[in-house]
């Protein structure tokens, strides 16, 4: 009954510019990658030429085919405006590129740039955005029909902020205007706590909302779509089970709602699509409302007029493409005219129907900064997340905890927790309050105490403390006892054959991976295992063809056949974006889909990222939304009899199945997984390093404190120290004598047999090399190095990264070539692989070798104009590839990979730069040369060109030299140079006029540099920690803090300072080339 | 808990586990996609007969609010008639306990009181599936232990056994247009009633074989009710002799209402496949680009195309393009397959009944 409309005829648009998110950020993840690649996808369907101006290469938006001309500049009104002087598009969509399109696009609106080039906004009208973004609009405009809003009172300074608030009374929620995820905002219980919150919000916003706290009630959200025939439909409602007060990014969600009637359900629809209708959506929203747990009665919390997490997770959920849909409707098209993407037969005007319950959890890496609160709130803190599908609560909390990846497996079966006040680790949430309830139940809460602490509804409660019930059972019993009636019970609601094993109290008599071995035979043996399921929007009514699946054991059969003709590749996908494997490593397994299937085999993707691209159904042949962990893919594995695994372009997560799987005879294809182990395993890559003459750092695994020291006089001062992780989760760190290592050793747990401390030379005033290649039977066919901007010593996922390398000695690239291809022969690699080195003059070491997809693919792939996951994945299928000759001296530009922090999210975190990775997202931008492609990528991860007066502290005495040049330029192009105690002094001494300001520390002596920032005065902050110090980082702490709390730009690297410095020194921005992908031959 | 087993009319068995009343029961088998508001589907007189099989797998979270609470004047607070009238549900995962403000007990202890049986633990998604390629069938609940004959076809009159037995006169509860409607019962909704009472109209309720002609009235309901429509031999006769009149009244049907007007007008109606039972309909205003979500419980649809040339089809399924409402070319006659008026609804089709409320101002 699909109706074709007349929507493309009427319309004269032929070009559109989309606008992408930039680099992953907190609060601004991959979802808009899915989101706007789906646009585009969309709008070719539709014959549409378009732009895309997004500067994160990692992404699958900006590969090749997905949008016709790509620039890799920031979302800024002012590159956009020149994107939109060269290439002349008639329309532009805001929606699919986050928060950072959508203020872009609204700025552009304001300064009647989109009038000017006469571009019309497809989809909702940027007036309706501006009334739903300015609060003060969006209550007036809700209230034009009487629909409740949380009042709040807009201040634009402190002191009205604090009157305010005595008039609603305290506890107090503190908006930001204008501001994505939530950022600047919090809960305050006193004028203090509003004096100090407040402050920090003006920084990011002209505006500050005060209003009353809902805390405790239930927040709920509805994703609706509305065409411009004022049809409308809500695409699914969620439920978090934290209740408000937790940012709806930091909770857990469920999806359908599962506590309310469907009175409130049909209620709170009602009012959603009154809503949309009233503000005028054209496209699709999201709405969020407050409820009452006691009542019916609700508050509209917030709407958001584009695509958001939420609409990512809405359409991974129900297997509606919300996004694509967005996009047509943006074209003209009616809800009834476009169709259901799943059945394919029926329309796309419709509610998605789901006879499964779906998950989302948050992924926090908070364990990563030093110093972070770890309390969760109204301001986003996770870095990534998952979704679990299942067929009752117990199973799909469960799945989601495990693949949340932080070593948990499942809400029982964990390693025990330290939890010192049980009372208040569950009034006060942090990222591990779920498992703080588990422990509530060991020493005997009931559920209505734990509800009066937490405000979790008594429904979740009951579910997890039926969980914890079955767990108990389990303890009761042993293998042989085990009755099958049980153990199918285990199953059901979600245990692994590792928590039964761990329950059975196996571990004690064998190795636990023997153990649950026996498990899943003797559940095989009962006939009890997984069943596949399709998710087909409309509850098994109409028949589908949908490949979107999961697995259950609330089943009693298939819903689709399996050919094990072993013409399927199983790709394992990446998981849960985290720090040190996000976007990167979803294009990389989209990459592989594309090219299994071009050459003929059966894609089968595994992976439960809801903000990716390569879990969009129509990616590969098979999707299967579940988890990565070796049960599961054995149970995958065991149905789709696959020609083989791939396990090199998923990041880590699949790197570490690779053994186990072998040894359970799953064909892994590429690389052996016994050459994995080798370069995976300490000890024995290092021999093999030794065996062909090549040079490592030197180290040593060790178990005493004496053998620390002996190590350490042999080697010398400084030292990269790796605690065992399992023990302390403590990151490593360097430390450059006696007293930082002691400290450093005591805070990271004593050092022992069981769990040994890696100490190996650290390297100083050494550049950092890295080579990503491709090989076949140990022979390298393609390679790329690049070379870090900073010295070794930041992590490389933190580092600035130049490819093609400009400034290493032809000597050190050819050592590194041969080098390269000895390893490679030696580990008869086939496929991806990259290694780090260390290059000190000519003098070249081995760092580390990983045996898969790196970070960089995408960027030197896309720099290079070479799919080097394409050939890796030909290679693996066991395909003709011919070896690439390309020089990297033919290249006539440079490319330039940034990081981007998401410091201003991680309240207290110190924003300083060591060996462990704490960047969230990244940029990879192109230009005829290293400053001009530097400029383009610091200004897109968030700097921005400094007005007048730059903060200088330049840290140690080799630091203070490189930076000086720096100031000098500075100096002749007319800034002001603030500096501080050292650093002033060798200025000046250097003849570098600058003006002398204050640490923290020197109370009382002024001008405060403190004061300095907190007036606006500075724009610009180069902070350079010296050691570590207590009074160095105290002082520096502050104020590399304020800086980023108050919105300065901070660079906390000389080399990086130095670097960024000439370059806005040397090029004005707007001399910058307006130059899309396709230009640079 | 105490193990159950669903058997079908081929053979086919599921395996679960029992829970309300502990006996036996058949029925014909029917799914049900509402992902919310079993206890407006359980008491919806539109299942009476039926075994509902829930989609949606995860059911009895919410408990169930007060049975008895009605409103001044008689009408129930929460549920859509005074009893369960589903002969039993299938679902995926009961919850046993439950987490609701306006809940007074659980599911279980509602439908041992009423003698309602169910089974849990059931693979609905592979019922669903045979059901939906095989067409609805009968089936039988047997809990262990207890013994059940095999079920039977019944040819039962559902519909007098849902409709009220007395004509009972509701006064308007919202602001008084001073109308009466009639409305006929062939078994509706609670729901339905209060709609109209809050749009300030008179309601007479009356039993779905009465003659309502001798009645004096300014408009005719027919409301939503189970089973086939051939059943209802004497209130389509009623409804000839309305559209016969001389004096042209306005007349809204609903559901089954929207059947038996088709009937009246000379059409004739068919059995789905497997119905449509859902929250989630999508429907589409013929030569419009009005489309609606809408609820729906019925197993018949209206053959279309044997409308005379007087009548026109109004609404069609934009799934599978069966008829979802008829419409008079001239005169104030209309109808719709589905259910404009309730809970489990949103009221985007609220203005159908409200353009039959303005057609009687």
């Amino acid at each position: 009954m699909f109706i074709k409309g007349k929507a493309m005829t009427e319309n004269k648009i032929k070009k559109v510019l989309l606008l992408g998110s930039g680099a992953l950020k907190i609060g601004e993840a991959g979802e808009f990658d899915y989101s706007g690649s789906q646009a585009l996808k969309a709008l070719k369907e539709e014959g549409i030429e378009t732009v895309l101006i997004n500067p994160n290469i990692a992404t699958v938006q900006t590969s090749e085919g997905v949008a016709d001309q790509i620039y890799f500049l920031p979302v800024t009104p002012y590159f956009v405006e020149r994107v939109i002087q060269k290439e002349k598009p008639q329309g532009i969509l805001l929606a699919f590129g986050g928060q950072t399109a959508l203020n872009c696009g609204v700025q552009l609106f304001k300064s009647g740039v989109l009038e000017k080039y006469n571009i019309q906004v497809l989809g909702t009208p940027v007036q309706t955005i501006i009334d739903t973004e300015d609060r003060e609009l969006f209550v007036q405009r809700l209230d034009e029909i009487d629909v409740k809003t949380i009042k709040s009172q807009a201040c634009d300074d402190v002191e009205q902020a604090a009157a305010a608030a005595k008039e609603l009374g305290y506890p107090v929620i503190i908006r930001a205007a204008f501001a994505l995820g939530g950022l600047g905002s919090g809960f305050c219980d006193n004028e203090e706590e509003l004096r100090k919150l407040a402050e920090k919000s003006f920084a990011f916003s002209p505006q500050v909302l005060v209003e009353k706290s809902l805390k405790g009630w239930k927040e709920i959200e509805y994703e609706v779509v509305r065409d411009r025939y004022d049809n409308c439909i809500t695409v699914c409602n969620m439920e978090n089970f934290d209740p408000l007060g937790i940012h709806t990014g930091e909770s857990i969600v469920i999806a359908p709602t599962q506590t309310l009637s469907n009175s409130e359900c049909e209620k709170l629809r009602s009012l959603a699509i009154r809503i949309v209708r009233h503000v005028g959506i054209v496209g699709e929203c999201n709405v969020q409302f407050a409820l009452d747990p006691q009542s019916e009665d609700y508050r509209v919390i917030e709407i958001n007029a584009r695509l958001s997490r939420s609409s990512a997770l809405a359409s991974k959920a129900t297997g509606y493409p919300l996004a694509s849909v967005a996009a047509k409707i943006g074209l003209g098209y009616g809800l009834f005219e476009l169709k259901n993407s799943v059945t394919k037969t029926t329309s796309a005007f419709f509610e998605p129907t789901i006879d499964y319950v779906v998950c989302k959890i948050p992924r926090w890496d908070l364990g990563k900064f030093r110093g972070v609160d770890h309390e969760i709130g109204s301001s986003m803190k996770s870095v990534g997340e998952v979704m679990a599908i299942g067929r009752n609560f117990e199973e799909v909390i469960q799945k989601g905890l495990r693949m949340i990846g932080q070593g948990m497996h499942g809400f029982v079966g964990n390693k025990e927790l330290q939890i010192d006040d049980i009372d208040s680790a569950l009034k006060a949430p942090t990222d591990k309050r779920i498992f703080v309830i588990e422990k509530a139940f060991i020493a005997g809460y009931t559920v209505d105490q734990i509800h009066e602490l937490t405000k979790i509804d008594k429904w979740f409660l009951e579910k997890l403390l039926h969980i914890f019930n079955i767990n108990q059972e389990l303890h009761k019993q042993t293998f042989g006892t085990l009755s099958p009636e049980l153990l199918r019970q285990a199953k059901v609601y979600g245990f692994t054959d590792f928590q039964v094993a761990r329950a059975l109290g196996m571990e004690k008599e064998m190795d636990i991976d023997e153990a649950l071995l026996m498990v899943r035979k003797k559940r095989k043996d009962l006939d009890i295992v997984p069943y596949v399921k399709q998710i087909d929007t409309l509850a098994g009514e109409y028949p589908a063809q949908t490949n979107y699946l999961y697995l259950t054991y609330n089943a009693v059969a298939h819903d689709i056949e399996f050919a094990q003709d072993h013409r399927s590749i199983v790709v394992l996908g990446s998981g849960a974006y985290r720090i040190g494997s996000s976007v990167e490593f979803d294009w990389c397994g989209v990459q592989a889909l594309n090219t299994i299937r071009k050459e003929g085999f059966r894609s089968v993707m595994i992976n439960y990222n809801p903000e990716t691209v390569s879990t969009d159904y129509d990616m590969c042949d098979r999707l299967y939304f579940d988890e990565l962990t070796f049960e599961r893919v054995l149970d995958i594995v065991d149905l789709e009899m696959p020609k083989g695994c791939i396990v090199s372009t998923g990041g880590q997560i699949p790197n570490n199945l690779a053994m186990k799987l072998d040894a359970q005879q799953v064909p892994i294809l590429g690389t052996q997984a016994k050459y994995i182990d080798n370069a995976e395993d300490r000890d024995k890559f290092s021999a093999m390093l030794d065996r062909i003459g090549v040079d490592q750092p030197e180290w040593s695994a060790l178990t005493s404190m004496e053998d620390v020291n002996k190590f350490i006089e042999k080697v010398g001062f400084p030292v990269l120290v790796r605690p065992s992780y399992v023990l302390s989760g403590a990151a490593m760190n360097v430390c450059s004598n006696q007293e930082e290592l002691e400290r450093f050793l005591t805070l990271a747990a004593n050092v022992s047999k069981k769990h040994p401390v890696v100490i190996s030379k650290f390297m100083q005033n050494t550049k950092e090399v890295e080579m990503d290649a491709v090989a076949k039977d140990g022979e390298i066919l393609a390679y790329a190095i690049s070379e870090h901007i900073e010295f070794a010593g930041v992590h490389s996922g933190d580092a600035t990264i130049q490819f093609p390398a400009q400034k290493l000695y032809v000597e050190t690239v050819r050592r590194i070539k041969k080098i390269s291809a000895q390893i490679a022969r030696e580990l008869c690699i086939s496929g991806p692989f990259n290694i780090q080195y260390l290059a000190r003059d000519n003098e070249i070491k081995v760092i580390e070798c990983n045996l898969r997809a790196s970070r960089s693919f995408p960027f030197v792939s896309k720099v290079l104009k070479v799919n080097l996951i394409e050939m890796a994945t030909r290679v693996m299928l066991g395909l003709p590839v011919k070896k690439l000759e390309k020089s990297f001296f033919d290249f006539d530009y440079v490319g330039i990979k940034a990081s981007q922090f998401s410091f201003n999210r991680l309240q207290k975190a110190d924003p300083v730069l060591g060996v462990d990775m704490s960047s969230t997202g990244e940029v990879g931008c192109l230009g005829a040369d290293t400053n001009s492609a530097l400029l383009k990528a610091m200004l897109s991860v968030g700097h921005r060109i400094p007005k007048k007066n730059i903060l200088l502290s330049t840290g140690g005495a080799k630091e203070k030299a490189s930076l000086l040049d720096a100031a000098r330029q500075l100096k002749e192009h007319g800034y002001n140079i603030y500096a501080t105690g050292g650093t002033s002094a060798y200025l000046t001494q250097n003849g570098v006029e600058n003006t002398l300001v204050h640490w923290p520390s020197e109370d009382g002596q002024h001008p405060q540099a403190l004061d300095l920032m907190h007036h606006h005065e500075i724009d610009m902050v180069v902070n350079i920690p010296k050691d570590l110090s207590t009074h160095e980082l105290t002082n520096g702490y502050k104020i590399r803090r304020t800086a980023v709390d108050l919105n300065i730009p901070l660079i906390t690297n000389s080399r990086l300072a130095a670097a960024y410095i000439n370059a806005f020194c040397t090029i004005p921005v707007d001399e910058l080339a307006i130059e899309s992908w396709s230009e640079y031959k | 808990m105490k193990r159950a087993t669903l058997r079908l009319q081929d053979g086919t068995e599921f395996q679960g586990y029992a829970f309300g009343a502990d006996l036996a029961t058949s029925g014909e088998v029917v799914f049900n996609t509402a992902m919310a508001g079993y206890p407006e589907t359980l008491t919806d007189p539109s299942g009476s007969g039926l075994i509902m099989v829930l989609t949606y797998p995860l059911v009895g979270g919410y408990g169930v609010p007060s049975v008895e609470a009605k409103e001044a004047n008689g009408l129930y607070s929460f549920m859509e008639s005074e009893k369960i009238c589903v002969k039993a549900i299938v679902v995926g995962d009961y919850s046993p306990e439950f987490s609701h403000w306006n809940a007074k007990e659980s599911l279980d202890a509602w439908m041992k009181r009423e003698g309602i049986p169910g089974i849990t633990g059931v693979d609905t998604r592979q019922l669903t599936k045979m059901l939906r390629d095989k067409g609805t069938m009968m089936g039988t609940i047997i809990p262990e232990g207890v013994s059940a004959s095999e079920p039977q076809v019944e040819d039962a009159n559902l519909v007098e056994l849902a409709s009220c037995k007395d004509v009972i006169t509701y006064q308007p509860t919202g602001t008084p247009v001073g109308k009466r409607v009639v409305l006929v019962d062939c078994g509706v909704k609670h729901s339905t009633i209060k709609y109209l009472l809050d749009c300030g109209l008179e309601v007479v309720r009356v039993p779905w074989n009465y003659d309502f002609n001798e009645l004096s009235f300014d408009a005719l309901f027919l409301a939503d009710g189970p089973g086939n429509p051939d059943m209802c031999v004497a209130t389509i006769e009623n409804i000839k002799k309305f559209l016969a009149n001389p004096t042209v009244r306005p007349c809204m049907g609903i559901c089954l209402g929207n059947q038996l007007l088709a009937k009246a007008a000379g059409a004739t109606t068919s059995k789905l496949k497997y119905g449509h039972h859902g929250h989630s309909i999508p429907v589409r205003e013929v030569g419009s680009t009005k489309c609606y979500v809408t609820t729906q419980n019925h197993n018949y649809a209206v053959d279309a195309s044997t409308l005379n040339s007087d009548w026109e089809e109004w609404f069609q399924n934009m799934n599978d393009g069966s008829n979802e409402g008829v419409r008079h070319k001239k005169n104030p006659w209309f109808a719709v397959q589905f259910h404009p008026e309730t809970n489990p609804e949103a009221g985007d089709t609220k203005n159908l009944l409200n353009k039959f409320i303005e057609t009687l101002k």
